[in-house]
């Protein structure tokens, strides 16, 4: 084959590769891999055919890219965290930290994204479709929701489940019905209870292993700075410490528009109006924990565990979410309501955020089920008036 | 950033009004009256038409193709050879026999072209030097509704009225609620209708007369703000409309003005159309002339060519030309605007519902890692790119998809282009699964595929929507 030596090197390259890949090729059992290979490095040019003549230049690629730019302070904090809440940690300089909670993640990271972009490739063949961006989410969010010290083939099997079980099951991207990272929390949450549980779950050197909530669901109370649950300078899960990135990656979402407002500051609504609920109600002189644990102040929910990152990053997924306009404030704002109830009240799961998201990603299509609803019965309204008049 | 934007629309609307105080005070006296949509989006586009005419001579040869009429098979009245008038029927529907379709000029029947399956495509009369017409009767003061139906249909200009729902020609047996006319056009690049009917104004009154035979309940829409020749039309509701494209669809202004619901039909006809309904009854003759603006940024002096409906695109683009294509570079051809018009090529005709002809560059560029590169050129309504930065730029687009195709992911989009009290991706994943009731309930009767051209433009994951409108709208006609 004459290859043309004006065009540049990667483009060479998928040219020459193409008919290996291609229908009747001896690769072409990896034909989806090539597909996904060849639009990461070029825009496709494909041309409308129906329709509009023009198209808009947002794609799913520039969507889900912005989520994963949104991650990166997030991220950053995050493995520079891993290193600060190690015993010795504190005698590290920043640097020093960093590197070390790089290569504590870059494991799990790899691990996530090859075990999930080979099931997706794999779906996608078998589907004739091409694959979908989705998983370049996903595959990020988890490693950042699990547990630092979560074995690595215990992140490889969580990630399997999630992207069969809790995806293409339902007949992959778009059609899911719960989140994907959450499902593979969830996954280990309950498969592996014993070995992510109990005071030391997040870092298996850590200086200090109670986390902020599980320190709240046993006494009530927490020695936790809220200066530091802000900034991120406490253990937890390596994506939820810092509120403050999480924000940041927040206004980026919210600005491009790639999250809807709607959602997540609903679901800020909902912790801080079930917070102060608590707030109002608790008893003046706390005897138990929990009544204790009433008495926290609302805007303290917020910041704490995965709450904000709950609210930023996963209670947004448009596919899991209402996604109704109308829909959205309602499901948002439950969430928030729910997180902060099960933190209070069901001490057995410090965390309430996941659970609270994945209840609400059941409920999100009865919700718009009515919202649609109401714009049907609008309609038929109407025209019983049109008959009438 | 997204209640600024509409502040400063509003501010802007308010500017025009002020500007307009005292050259036009019944803008003034409308104002209560006007319609404002805060949902669309304006694409502004390379290629602008001039505002000059030319007028076309008698081309060689003219053309009407059974596929620009949404639904209809059509069964042939002519052979090649056979002479004909202009206004003697070329064809006519088989579900309709009544509704004939006419030869825009008189002269031989020169070829009826067929594609695969020998399906009628286009019927080819090559024009006579002088121009004979077939004799209608002009007497509309006195004329009966059946009358005026009669004469539409006899002459081929039934088919200029479209109902609703379905976007299919009108059945002649029906009384419908209401008749629908847009004053104006808002896609991009769309004609000024202040320049296409500048010499029209009569013949669209007295063809909202013959209309208004029809049904005393005639609308027409204008654009608010705007000093309009259409104002001086009398014996009609005006309407106006602020905002942005899709703010001109008459589908838009019909859910604004008295929607249609279940069981109800109501008519619509293009403006210029109507012109051609009112050249019938007072010149007593099918003089189907129209104004088309050819725009786009392919064309070298984008401006409006006057010609007659079925006039060649190798005439009509003739005057304003075509830019030299250097270096394998392709153009696209499109009947009508980029949203919703039809691919053509030179070799194509002009039909009677289109009043535009748009020439951009096909195809793309190659480009390395687009979707991470900043991309500071492109347009896009989200602000995942930066064109948001420039607001007032013009874009040369062109023909690419800029994408992948995906399941629908992004929930939300969608409604912000179509500025209607509908659900539009519960509409569309309806027509997918093909529930007729669920399509009934969400709104399958307001809309035609214009309506949700701007959704998928806008849409990332970069379906086919106004295909699957059409898809979901004879699936009805199917079943119903």
């Amino acid at each position: 084959m004459k290859q043309n030596y004006n065009k540049p090197l990667p483009k060479r390259l998928l040219e020459k590769f193409a008919p290996t890949f291609s229908e009747g090729g001896k690769l072409s059992w990896l034909h989806s891999f090539y597909e996904a290979m060849e639009t990461f490095f070029y825009v496709p040019t494909d041309v409308t055919k129906k329709g509009a003549h023009v198209r808009d230049c947002n794609d799913m690629k520039r969507t889900m890219f912005m989520v994963i730019i949104a991650l990166i302070p997030t991220i950053l904090f995050g493995m520079w965290n891993i290193g600060f809440q190690r015993i010795d940690g504190a005698d590290f300089n920043i640097w020093q930290n960093f590197w070390y909670g790089f290569w504590q993640l870059l494991p799990s990271i790899i691990v996530t994204y090859v075990v999930g972009l080979s099931i997706e490739c794999a779906f996608a063949q078998i589907r004739k479709e091409e694959v979908n961006e989705g998983f370049f989410v996903s595959g990020m969010l988890i490693p950042l929701i699990i547990p630092i010290g979560t074995p690595l083939w215990m992140t490889a099997l969580a990630t399997a489940f999630a992207v069969i079980i809790g995806k293409e099951i339902f007949g992959g991207t778009g059609m899911n019905i719960f989140n994907p990272a959450l499902i593979a929390r969830l996954f280990i949450f309950f498969s592996y209870t014993s070995s992510i549980s109990g005071e030391a779950v997040w870092f298996s050197d850590a200086r200090t292993g109670a986390t902020a909530l599980g320190e709240l669901a046993n006494t009530g109370t927490t020695s936790v700075s809220m200066l530091d649950a802000f900034i991120g300078t406490i253990p937890g899960s390596v994506g939820e410490t810092s509120t403050l990135c999480i924000l940041l990656g927040g206004a980026l979402l919210l600005f491009t528009g790639v999250a809807s407002w709607r959602t997540m500051v609903s679901v800020f609504v909902g912790g801080l109006v079930m917070g102060g609920i608590f707030n109002l109600i608790a008893p003046a002189e706390p005897q138990t924990a929990t009544e204790l644990y009433m008495t926290l102040p609302a805007w303290q929910h917020l910041l704490l565990g995965g709450f904000a990152f709950g609210a930023v990053f996963m209670a947004t997924d448009p596919v899991t979410s209402a996604q109704t306009n109308c829909g959205k404030l309602i499901v948002g704002f439950m969430i928030g309501v729910l997180a902060v109830l099960v933190r209070v009240f069901n001490t057995g799961y410090p965390e309430g955020m996941m659970l609270a998201i994945v209840f609400m990603n059941a409920l999100a299509p009865v919700v718009d089920h009515y919202v649609v609803q109401a714009n049907v019965s609008r309609r038929n309204r109407r025209a019983k008036k049109s008959i009438n008049a | 950033m997204r209640i600024l934007r509409e502040k400063t629309e509003t501010e802007r609307y308010f500017k025009q009004q002020t500007n307009n105080l005292f050259t036009y005070l019944p803008i003034l006296t409308d104002m209560s009256k006007v319609i404002k949509l805060k949902k669309g989006l304006d694409i502004k586009l390379v290629g602008e038409a001039e505002k000059s005419v030319i007028e076309l001579p008698i081309g060689e040869r003219y053309a009407i193709s059974p596929l620009t009429f949404e639904g209809v098979v059509p069964k042939l009245l002519v052979t090649e050879g056979d002479k004909v008038l202009a206004g003697d029927a070329l064809f006519y529907d088989k579900a309709h026999p009544e509704v004939m379709f006419t030869s825009p000029v008189s002269g031989t029947v020169s070829a009826v072209r067929r594609g695969a399956k020998r399906k009628l495509l286009a019927i080819e009369v090559a024009a006579d030097a002088q121009q004979n017409y077939k004799p209608f009767k002009t007497n509309l003061a006195e004329a009966t509704r059946e009358e005026v139906v009669a004469t539409l249909l006899e002459s081929g200009l039934w088919a200029t009225i479209i109902q609703r729902p379905y976007g299919i020609i009108a059945d002649s047996k029906d009384t419908p609620k209401a008749i629908f006319v847009s004053g104006f056009d808002t896609a991009p690049l769309a004609p000024d209708m202040n320049i296409a009917l500048k010499d029209d104004l009569q013949a669209v009154q007295a063809g909202f007369e013959a209309l208004k035979k029809l049904c005393s309940n005639v609308h027409l829409s204008l654009k608010a703000g705007e000093k309009s020749i259409l104002e001086a039309i009398e014996g009609v509701e005006k309407h106006y409309f602020a905002g942005a494209h899709p703010a001109g669809n008459v589908g838009v202004q019909i859910h604004h003005i008295d929607p249609v619901n279940k069981g109800e039909k109501v008519w619509t006809v293009g403006i210029q159309n109507v012109a051609i309904i009112g050249r019938l009854f007072t010149e007593g003759k099918v003089n189907m002339v129209k104004t088309y603006a050819v725009t786009g940024s392919q064309v070298a002096h984008p401006q409006y060519v006057r010609c007659l409906v079925g006039s060649s695109l190798c005439d009509v683009l003739m005057p304003a030309r075509i830019k030299p294509q250097g270096g394998g570079s392709t153009f696209r051809l499109i009947e009508g605007n980029v949203l919703s018009g039809v691919k053509a090529t030179a070799n194509d005709y002009v039909g009677i519902y289109s009043s535009q002809v748009t020439v951009i560059p096909e195809g793309g560029e190659l480009e390395l890692i687009g979707w991470l590169a900043p991309r500071f050129h492109k347009l896009s309504v989200s602000r995942t790119y930066f064109s948001w930065l420039r607001p007032k730029k013009t874009y040369d687009l062109r023909t690419v998809l800029n994408g992948g195709v995906r399941p629908c992911v992004v929930t939300g989009l969608y409604e912000k282009y179509l500025p209607m009290d509908i659900y539009p991706m519960y509409l569309f994943k309806a027509i997918m699964a093909g529930d007729i009731e669920k399509m009934e309930n969400l709104g399958i009767y307001e809309i035609v595929e214009e309506d949700v051209a701007l959704c998928e433009f806008v849409d990332p994951s970069k379906q086919e929507l106004q295909a699957l409108v059409r898809d979901g709208i004879n699936l009805m006609i199917k079943e119903m």
